[in-house]
């Protein structure tokens, strides 16, 4: 293996945007929770295969389609090293995130959830791991239930043991929460979860790209996540799923590709992965997912999860300072990111001039209105970081606000 | 002021030479928070879920109601750029007839350098408010019709 790249300058060097001026000043991109950027690598896969692959995938026996159909399958290795699952027919590529998590509502919910069943969530979910639970037991007649949090945005083990029951048939959590930075005790929540032989979906989408993560080691069930948050294109995702959970699950959605065989009478359903992937997929963004896990890999994650943590205890120790802020989410354990809220003054405005400063955060209630509701904010300012982002940049980030302040 | 309100381009004209006067985006900002805190609010009775106007990020109350064929606006939101730039909105169209209203394309917003703030994408609530103020005037209209 290749030395690894742990000079910031240089992997800053592989993103072109962020050469960008905003509003007249170099740009400062904290929104990364949201989305990250995309290094030229990856922005050069989807290129290339348009100028050099394109063509349909598991169907032609031309050059070209064999060409795609092995660049797009060799992701799905990729992936199934990236995250040390057992076999590669688990993982089922989706649109993101929250497809994963719709396609194990419908699939798994359809079969295996009934009338009063119950499904647990944490109260520090994002509305993707609430509403497809809510649309699944407003069809089945089963019931949602929430684990709360603390005023530190953690959850208490002994109120979860509490919380499953003999109703209980799905348990979902995420791994690390989009608005509070939480990491969740998830490898304890799941052995918990198993010796009642309850399944367990861990929404991994703000977990991916800041630690590593072995499915086999968690013992999880379902691991969902999307490229576009680890430096990979939008519109793709993984669901990762126990080959037996799978086989068990009904498919999605219907069409070419998830068949074996279709007469008007009957269908053949596709064995796995193939059951799950109705339809031509995101091929571009599916080859593009294995250039940015090879970026990730270039750097490494111990690179990656000291420097971003290096980055949030000085975000942390810089804010703290200024009066009139207060974090949201305080847990002991977080990764990735600050949330907080200026006394008196509206996350919007804040936002509002930080952009005209060339600063880039997220605002508002990050789609975890659960969330918001508890603390009893209307939103929040959040920065979350990146393997390229900059001491510097936090610095930026607190000119930034000490001078909202004084505009306010 | 009613009665008294000038013809709606004559508004317009003097608050793009307001904002003419300030060189860069901090001075202008800076004048749109003081005329957010400036905006006598709403009413707190009138702060109702029905009256609300739920942007994403920003949330805006708007109140109308008809005087002597004028429409009069008051609202409110809980972030001041917002409020601030609905103050202006509400200093050109309230007390113009509805027809006035309706026909308006406010193209003083993009002289001023805000028509962002009247981006669908913003989220904010404005865009929605703007589209309420012309349904009023048009219900007015019907109204005063019928």
């Amino acid at each position: 293996m290749s030395e690894l790249l742990t000079d910031i300058d240089a992997i800053r060097a592989q993103f072109p945007i962020l050469q960008r001026e905003i509003n007249g000043k170099p740009l400062v991109y904290l929104d990364n929770g949201a989305t990250s950027q995309k290094p030229q690598s990856v922005i050069d896969t989807i290129s290339r295969y348009y100028e050099l692959e394109n063509s349909n995938i598991h169907r032609g026996v031309h050059t070209l389609s064999q060409e795609a159909t092995s660049a797009y399958e060799d992701v799905r290795k990729k992936v199934q090293k990236f995250i040390n699952a057992e076999h590669s027919h688990e993982i089922i590529f989706t649109s993101g995130t929250t497809g994963g998590i719709n396609l194990v509502a419908s699939s798994f919910g359809e079969k295996l959830v009934r009338k009063g069943d119950e499904i647990l969530i944490t109260a520090m979910e994002h509305h993707s791991n609430i509403v497809p639970w809510q649309m699944l037991c407003e069809r089945n007649g089963a019931h949602l239930k929430v684990l709360p949090i603390s005023k530190e945005g953690e959850v208490d083990i002994e109120e979860f043991k509490k919380l499953i029951g003999p109703k209980t048939e799905l348990i979902s959590l995420v791994h690390v929460s989009n608005s509070l930075g939480t990491i969740n005790p998830i490898k304890e929540m799941i052995e918990i979860a198993h010796k009642q032989s309850i399944p367990v979906l861990i929404d991994g989408a703000q977990a991916i790209h800041h630690m590593p993560v072995d499915v086999q080691e968690l013992d999880a069930d379902f691991y969902v996540f999307s490229a576009h948050k680890m430096y990979g294109p939008t519109g793709v995702g993984v669901l990762y799923g126990k080959e037996e959970l799978l086989n068990d699950m009904t498919p999605y959605q219907g069409g070419g590709d998830m068949i074996k065989s279709v007469t008007f009478e009957k269908t053949i359903y596709n064995d796995l992965p193939h059951k799950f992937e109705a339809g031509t997929p995101n091929i571009s963004g599916g080859i593009a997912l294995g250039a940015s896990i090879d970026f990730i890999n270039s750097i490494g994650f111990d690179f990656i999860e000291k420097h971003e943590a290096e980055l949030c205890r000085f975000a942390t120790s810089q804010l703290r300072d200024i009066k009139g802020l207060r974090f949201i989410g305080t847990a002991k354990e977080r990764a990735g990111l600050v949330s907080f809220v200026l006394d008196g003054i509206h996350p919007y405005d804040t936002g509002v001039i930080l952009d005209k400063l060339g600063i880039a955060v997220r605002t508002g209630h990050h789609c975890t209105q659960p969330v918001m509701n508890f603390f009893e904010v209307p939103g929040t300012v959040r920065a979350s970081f990146a393997v390229y982002n900059t001491k510097q940049e936090v610095v930026k980030l607190v000119e930034g606000i000490d001078r909202v302040k004084r505009m306010f | 002021m009613i009665g008294a309100v000038s013809k709606i381009e004559e508004i317009e004209e003097g608050i793009i030479e307001e904002f003419a006067l300030f060189d860069d985006w901090m001075d202008k900002y800076e004048h749109i928070i003081s005329l957010g805190k400036e905006l006598p609010l709403i009413e707190e009775s009138l702060k109702t879920e029905d009256l609300l106007i739920k942007g994403c990020q920003s949330r805006v109350w708007l109140h109308a109601k008809i005087e002597d064929g004028k429409v009069i606006f008051t609202a409110d939101s809980d972030a001041i750029i917002t409020k601030g730039i609905i103050s202006l909105l509400i200093r050109v169209l309230s007390g113009q007839t509805p027809d006035v209203i309706i026909n308006t394309d406010l193209n003083f917003i993009e002289h001023i350098g805000l028509k962002e703030h009247l981006s669908p994408t913003r989220s904010n609530g404005l865009v929605s408010m703007v589209k309420q103020m012309k349904l009023y005037a048009l219900a007015f209209k019907t109204q005063q019709n019928g």
